[in-house]
Parts: C-alpha cells; structure tokens; sequence
C-alpha cells in the first residue's frame, strides 16, 4: 500500500511537466519546483535543440574557428509590443546584428530573462514565438538562459538580455578606427523606422500612421556584401560594418570619424527617408538622422567596391533602398558634416542628452 | 513631403541668395529674434548661402534659454513637493537651475514628467485625483494660449489638483528692451513667426516708427528665412523702413483674436519679470489673474523664489543680445556643452550656442584653419 502511493507520487514527480499558469508568480523565479515547470513546460517547447534540452548549467560545444565574435546586449523597449515586432524578436536580431557586424556567423546565444510579477504568460509565449522565429531565419541556436522574476513594479513587464557567439571564417578586420580618406559610405536602407514607430506605438502623440519597425536580422545581407567583396578579391576593401542602433546614424558616423580622426561628410539629398517618417519627425522635432534604427547597417568600404556592393545589397530584402550616402575625408578629423539638401553645410554631431529613452 | 519641400527647394535658395548679394554690399546685421529661426539657419547651413556681407545675430526669442536660474530653482522646489507629479515640456528638463536640473531632480526620486501639450497634464490630474499636478507653463504668446485654454479646462471641469507654474513671457516688452539697450548695433530684424500668428503684426509697427529699424515677421522654412533677409535688405537699400509680413500663409495684422481674448481672460501682466542675461523687464512676464489664482502654483506652494546670479563664466547675456558671438564665450565647447550646460544658451537646440555647437563649428573651423 505504501509503496505503491511512493511509486505513484514519484512517478508523477518525474513527470514531463504541463505549463498551465496564466501569470508569472515569484515562485517561477524560486529555483524550485515552479521555476522548472516554466523552463521544462515552455522555454524549452520553444527552443529546444540539443545543447539546450541538457538542461545543464552551461552549454558546452566545439568551434571550429580560428577567431570568436562575442557580444552581449540588454532590452527594455517600452512598449514590449509595437508595428513590426516586439521585444522578443529586437533580443534577437539586436545581438545577432551585433555580430553580424564584425563579419561573423551567428551560432550560439544565451537569453536571460527579468520577468515581473503577475506577467501574463500569454504575453511570454508570444514574445517566445517571435524569439524562436528570430532565431530560426538567422540560423541561430539559444543554448543556455537564466530566469528572474522581481515582485510587482521591480521591472516593467519583462526585459531580456542576450548574448551571443560566432565565428569569423574570413580574414576580414572589421573596425570603427579602419576607415579610410576616399573611403565610400554604404546605408542598406531607410532611417529612423524603427524609433518613430516606438514613440508612436506608446500612444502619447495620438498619431496614427502605417510605419513599422525594421527590426531584421542582418548577418545574410553581410555574407552576401563579403561574399561580393572576396569574389572580386577585395575583400581588404571592407573597412567598417555597423548597426546603427541608438543614436542613430549620426551617432554611428561620429564613432567613426572619431576613432578613424578623419572627417565624414555625407550629403542630406541622398539619404533615404520614409514619408511617413519624415512627417512624424517633423511633428516631433526630432531628426531622422539621430532615430534609432533595428535593422540597417551603415559600412564603410574602399571607393573602387562601392558600386558593386551596393547593387549586391539591393538584390537583398533588407537591402533593397541601399545607397551611397558620402564619403570620408582627412580634413577636419573627428567631424560629421552634411551638405544639406537646401545648399549649405552643417554639422551632424553625437546625440547630446536622451532623445528618447528605452527605445530598444 | 508635400506643402514643406516647396519651401526647401535649393535652386530657388541659390536665385534668392544671389539677388541678395546683388542688392548691396554693404555690411549688415540682422538679427532673427526667433529661437525657431535661429534653429532653421542653422540646419539648412543658411549662413553659407548668404552673401559675406550679411551678418545674422541670434537674438533672444528662446523661452528655454531666457528662464532665469531662480525659476528653475523654484520649479524644482515644487516638484520636490510630495505627492506631486510636475510636468513639463521635454526642453525644460535640463535647463541648469544654481545647483541641480529637473532632470537631476527626478533621478533623485521627484516625479517629473514630460509631456507633450498642458492638456496631457491635465489628463494626468485627472487620472492621479490623489496627486496634485504641476503644469510648467514656459513659452512666449506661441504657447501661452494653450496653457490658457487648459486653465479654462480646469476650471469647467472643477479640477482641483492642477495647477499652473507660469512663466510664460511677452515678446514685445523684450524687443523694446533689446532696442533700447546701448550696445546693440542692427540694421533690421527677422521677426518671429509663431508668435506672430497669435499677436499679429501691427504690434510690431513701433520697431520702424520709433527706432529706423526694417522687421519682417518670417516663416521657419529655409526659403522663409531666405526671402525674409532679402526683403529686409531691400528695404534698407531703398531707405525703407517698414513692418512686412513674410509669412502672411498664417500671420495677420490682428493676429488671432481668439487665442488673444483667452491670453486676456486668464493671465494679467507680471509688474517685472526677469530674463536669463536680459535683466528684468517691466511688464514681460504673465501670470495668473485672480479669477483663476486657484490654479496658481506659486500660491498654492512656497517657493524660495530667490534671484540668482548667473554664473559668471557664461556670457549667455551678451550672447543673447548679439554683443558676442558663441565661441567668443570662454567656456562654450569645453565647459559648457549641449550635455553639460552652464549657460541656458546652451540647453535648448534652439538656444544660439547649442545651434553652434551642434551644427556650426564646421564653418568656425574652417575659418579658423584659414586664419
């Protein structure tokens, strides 16, 4: 009789478990008997692979690369979800961007979660749908996470944090200090979607308009640049690749003018801007050039492989409004400067102060 | 987009700076009053287009720049307040008061917000019976009906946990100051734009009576600025001295009678009112009238209410009044940068350093270098 009632509480003890919560509670959170229920019942029916499904404290792999790309980013977009996408799919491709950008292959990521009390799980599922899509069209794997949950008003809603290995195949040296006087500046697309559609999505302007994120995983349209640049055997010719995320494209020029001490110059007329987005920064005040975007990439790449990229970039669909926004000069070193559309000159410097905050 | 790149059209930019040039060569300055101005020269690099011989001024039309160090310490003393939420306009927010900014003051737990028009605060009163709500009222006649109307609001709707902390100012005490200050030297004005949809053009008849000078009251788009300057220039070279109206697509001579009756019924003329580098101006500031004290929050909170010097390094005053240009200043670009502004001049993207910093240190480089 008693060992019988042992055998059946043990046996619903090892159990697979069934995630049936409708909110995150502080248990989930406990390290107990909650916390693997939520791991087992749903993070790992939307993850699972190999490395991961081990339920180890660590995930352990071979890499067969001479060099390693490793970042790590946090996100606290408000709100979590927004035209184009959500906080799930921008932890992602934001990390993937980021690796992507020193000409490495995604492989593997970590996703560390910070959950707050009374977080609805429908909400959860949703943002690991959009995780799992994000990863599947990049190739990459999520091989190891961490879960908290804080009591209610510890967090807003849920912020995550990934981050993320690849490998680099080629020989290529990516740098913000690389670029080069004569060098041609390379933009895949149109500006400031995705932080016009954040402050839009936050309902405090009563604006209403179609524009949505453009959050994308960029990692293809670089194989595709490399691939172009080494078939004409040219790949030293990349100089520089990078997201320009917060700040904006303003922000990501200054870096490099600063660390290459040269001077960028770039011209208004030939930098894509959405109507859409046009009108909304109008309103706002804001410029697009400073409005974050999730899914562009601006590279700095030797003049002679300028053109050829650029017509690789449009046969991409996040390529597809690529263009040549300038160039780099010696003279003044450290500077941004624009030729305006109207027929003058100005500077485009760093973003001073927050334009707008927790935008990714 | 449409009904704005009309107005950025550069062929039509270069025809217009060219016949300008062609009009006379005789050293000029002008100054535009307007912050927005200030601003819109700036972004399109309109100093580049013009002629050597036109000089712009950056005058004193930016409400952020002109608030004084004091009124900054006492809006932070009422957003220390407990259970008050203090609202205000997103350009306020890093405006250095003696000793913190209201940006410091929310980090140190003040609930701060920023919003977007005072009918948002009002929503917010609403929303927060349990709170008293704060509305930094800031801006020249351009916002000033709108803080008036919210007021009109709060009333009608019997709102008792809101109020206004208003330091909304006049722009023709300011200008009568400026023109009578003895070291100005201006050959006419661009006149500014949005103020003007309020207060009309006819106020503005004395520049030309009493004083000799040319006003064109101008639109913020570049070719506004652009044909404003020549229609000024032109006056100047014909002996002319007149108030023209450039921007006529939305400003009358009477301005807007409506937004003029609320500014009427709600606010009455401050005795003096003190600007950041200005001095205090008789008759330039408005406030509350008795009618609608309630919704006054210098009555219903102390304040310290302190006149505080500005620091002495900044030179925001002279900058104000075109006596000295931004980089003449010894801490502009070291010291005193867009994120860590001494002086107001600093703060706001329209304030002239700030404009200088952010867009025109190329061409003073560039100068510099040929030196």
């Amino acid at each position: 009789m008693t060992s019988t009632l042992f055998q059946r509480v043990e046996r619903a003890r090892r159990r697979k478990h069934k995630f049936t919560e409708t909110h995150i509670t502080l248990a989930h959170g406990s390290g107990g008997r909650a916390m693997h229920e939520l791991i087992e019942g749903l993070f790992l029916e939307y993850f699972h692979n190999p490395l991961l499904d081990r339920l180890e404290d660590q995930a352990v792999f071979d890499v067969a690369a001479a060099r390693l790309a490793y970042t790590t980013d946090s996100y606290v977009v408000s709100p979590i979800f927004f035209p184009g996408g959500d906080i799930g799919k921008l932890a992602i491709n934001g990390t993937v961007n980021d690796l992507a950008m020193s000409g490495a292959r995604p492989l593997y990521l970590s996703a560390g979660f910070i959950l707050e009390e009374g977080f609805p799980i429908d909400d959860l599922k949703k943002i690991l749908a959009s995780m799992r899509n994000a990863a599947g069209e990049s190739g990459v794997k999520v091989v190891t996470g961490d879960t908290k949950v804080v009591q209610k008003g510890g967090a807003d809603q849920i912020f995550i944090n990934t981050s993320g290995i690849g490998v680099i195949e080629s020989s290529l040296n990516l740098s913000a200090a690389s670029a080069q006087p004569g060098d041609k500046v390379l933009l895949s697309g149109t500006l400031g979607d995705h932080g016009t559609t954040i402050m839009i999505a936050r309902g405090e302007l009563e604006l209403e308009t179609d524009i949505e994120s453009d959050c994308a995983p960029l990692q293809s349209l670089v194989t595709g640049m490399i691939n172009e640049a080494e078939r004409r055997d040219a790949l030293s010719g990349l100089h520089c690749f990078r997201d320009p995320t917060r700040g904006g494209v303003a922000t990501t020029l200054n870096e490099i003018a600063l660390s290459s001490e040269v001077c960028i110059e770039i011209e208004e007329g030939r930098v894509p801007v959405r109507e859409e987005v046009k009108g909304a920064c109008e309103i706002l005040g804001l410029d697009p050039l400073y409005v974050a975007n999730e899914g562009k990439l601006v590279a700095i790449v030797s003049a002679d492989l300028a053109e050829p990229l650029v017509a690789r970039m449009r046969q991409h669909p996040y390529g597809v409004d690529a263009c040549i926004i300038g160039e780099v000069k010696i003279e003044p070193g450290g500077i941004v400067s624009m030729h305006t559309a109207f027929g003058g000159t100005r500077i485009v410097d760093m973003l001073a102060g927050e334009q707008l905050p927790r935008i990714c | 987009m449409k009904f704005i790149d009309e107005y950025r059209q550069s062929d039509i930019a270069i025809t217009l700076a060219r016949k300008i040039a062609d009009l006379t060569s005789q050293p000029l300055k002008l100054m535009e009053v307007c912050g927005g101005h200030t601003h819109t020269i700036f972004k399109y690099g309109i100093e580049d287009l013009l002629p050597e011989n036109i000089e712009m001024i950056h005058g004193p039309g930016c409400p952020v720049c002109v608030i004084p160090t004091g009124r900054v310490d006492d809006a932070i003393s009422i957003a220390q307040q407990p259970d008050v939420i203090f609202t205000t306009f997103g350009d306020a927010m890093r405006v250095p008061g003696s000793k913190t900014s209201l940006l410091d003051a929310k980090a140190d737990g003040a609930d701060v917000r920023m919003v977007y028009s005072p009918l948002d605060a009002l929503k917010l009163a609403k929303k927060n019976p349990a709170k008293h709500v704060v509305f930094l009222g800031l801006g020249f006649e351009t916002t000033a009906p709108s803080t008036a109307m919210t007021i009109l609001q709060a009333a009608k709707d019997n709102v008792q946990n809101f109020s206004v902390f208003c330091n909304h100012i006049m722009i023709i005490p300011a200008l009568k100051a400026m023109l009578d200050s003895p070291d100005l030297k201006l050959d006419g004005f661009v006149g500014p734009g949005h103020v003007s949809t309020v207060i009309g053009t006819r106020c503005y008849e004395f520049v030309p009576r009493d004083y000799g000078k040319p006003l064109v009251v101008t639109g913020f788009e570049p070719l506004d600025v652009l044909q404003s300057v020549y229609m000024i220039v032109k006056q100047i070279v014909e002996g002319r001295a007149e108030v023209e109206n450039q921007y006529a697509r939305v400003v009358y001579r009477e301005g807007n009678r409506k937004a003029l009756e609320v500014l009427g019924e709600v606010f009455e003329p401050r005795q003096f009112f003190e600007w950041r580098g200005l001095g205090s101006i008789a008759h330039s500031g408005m406030k509350l009238n008795s009618k609608y004290a309630r919704f006054d929050a210098e009555l219903r909170f102390t304040v310290p209410g302190l006149r505080v010097a500005d620091p002495k390094a900044c030179q925001c005053g002279e900058i104000l009044k075109g006596v000295k240009k931004p980089w003449e200043c010894k801490v502009f670009g070291t010291a005193c940068t867009p994120e860590t502004p001494i002086g107001s001049c600093m703060v706001s993207s329209e304030g002239a350093c700030a404009a200088y910093y952010n867009f025109g240190r190329l061409s003073k480089i560039a100068q510099r270098s040929a030196v």
